[in-house]
């Protein structure tokens, strides 16, 4: 047990540090819009998805109505979706952790759980995918309730500050182009998302983009089926 | 005074969030995941990491200023601090700590 909890918090490292500045990045802008402490902690909480939780900002200073935060949440988050499918079988077996594990899968413990470990027992699997999702959430806890307190009395301009999402982005999208030599779903997902975003513009372009990312990597496997079959 | 408004706004997001979530173990448990969709699983999050640094970047005009310059300036700070150091939590604070510089100071 103690061993996991170590190596859980060794391979959440990355995780915390990224959590921690973009949750107080979150905390800080829920801060200066006027939404306090307890508004923050309840978002990260119940809800737990950084982009979604920035996005949401925009949606409760816009006065957004529920419908339309209903359909964006949809849209932004859509792509968890197939974090699940590819977790389906990971996950199965895992008893009463599955219901945390499930709503605990962000994007950074995806990146975490998705792969390794195959030599591991199954036990000690479940119980390191457990570790590393509760570990991430009380980074991101943690991160934005440290936010909101220094949201208050923070000296300097925060313009700006939402950019550590688009940093970590970057971040993790380089760090998966140097981790395997197939580029090609990469490229894919950066020019069908260009060409959508010119399409269809920047408030519509999310989800013919997801499409047109399927469609092409479904293509994608069929034209590698055939020149292996060759 | 609690805002209502906001109060159900954020359990919409929530719920909205917590459903997708669940949706593809409810409808893939218990039978065997097909090919394709463990196909998918496997190319999709690099597809999806690509398509979130454009979602980022969507707002960017480059027929008015400032051009998309502090972003494009701030991406290329966060792609070479991350290819020097590899180290998430330099190149998250190096780009975000350059983007806030240049859209109060310069531009």
């Amino acid at each position: 047990m103690k061993n996991d909890i170590k190596k859980a918090i060794r391979d959440t490292i990355p995780v915390l540090s990224g959590y921690i500045v973009l949750g107080m990045g979150f905390g800080i802008l829920m801060q200066t819009k006027g939404y306090g402490i307890w508004w923050t902690l309840a978002m990260s909480a119940f809800v737990y998805a950084g982009s979604m939780q920035y996005l949401a900002v925009d949606l409760l200073t816009g006065g957004a109505s529920l419908i339309s935060a209903a359909i964006t949440t949809l849209m932004v988050n859509a792509r968890h979706l197939f974090y699940g499918i590819s977790m389906v079988d990971r996950y199965k077996g895992t008893g009463k952790k599955k219901p945390y594990l499930i709503f605990a899968l962000t994007d950074e413990t995806y990146s975490l759980v998705c792969s390794g470990n195959e030599d591991k027992s199954e036990e000690e699997r479940h119980r390191y995918y457990f570790l590393v999702s509760l570990f991430d959430q009380i980074y991101w806890v943690c991160g934005s309730v440290i936010g909101a307190l220094l949201g208050q009395v923070i000296p300097f301009s925060t313009e700006g500050i939402d950019f550590a999402l688009t940093a970590l982005f970057v971040t993790v999208f380089v760090e998966q182009w140097k981790s395997t030599k197939d580029h090609l779903p990469a490229i894919i997902g950066v020019m069908a998302s260009v060409i959508c975003l010119v399409v269809f513009g920047a408030g519509d372009f999310l989800i013919p983009a997801m499409v047109l990312i399927t469609v092409l990597l479904s293509a994608l496997k069929l034209v590698r089926r055939e020149e292996k079959a060759k | 005074m609690i805002d209502i408004h906001s109060v159900l706004l954020v359990a919409v997001v929530s719920a909205v969030t917590i459903a997708i979530r669940f949706l593809p173990f409810l409808v893939f448990s218990g039978r065997e995941t097909p090919a394709f969709i463990t196909y998918l699983g496997k190319v999709l999050p690099y597809a999806v990491m690509g398509m979130l640094c454009v979602y980022c970047l969507r707002e960017i005009s480059f027929v008015s200023a400032p051009f998309g310059i502090p972003e494009l300036v701030s991406v290329a700070a966060v792609v070479l601090l991350h290819l020097w150091r590899r180290n998430t939590l330099i190149s998250i604070i190096g780009g975000t700590v350059c983007y806030m510089l240049l859209v109060q100071l310069v531009f």
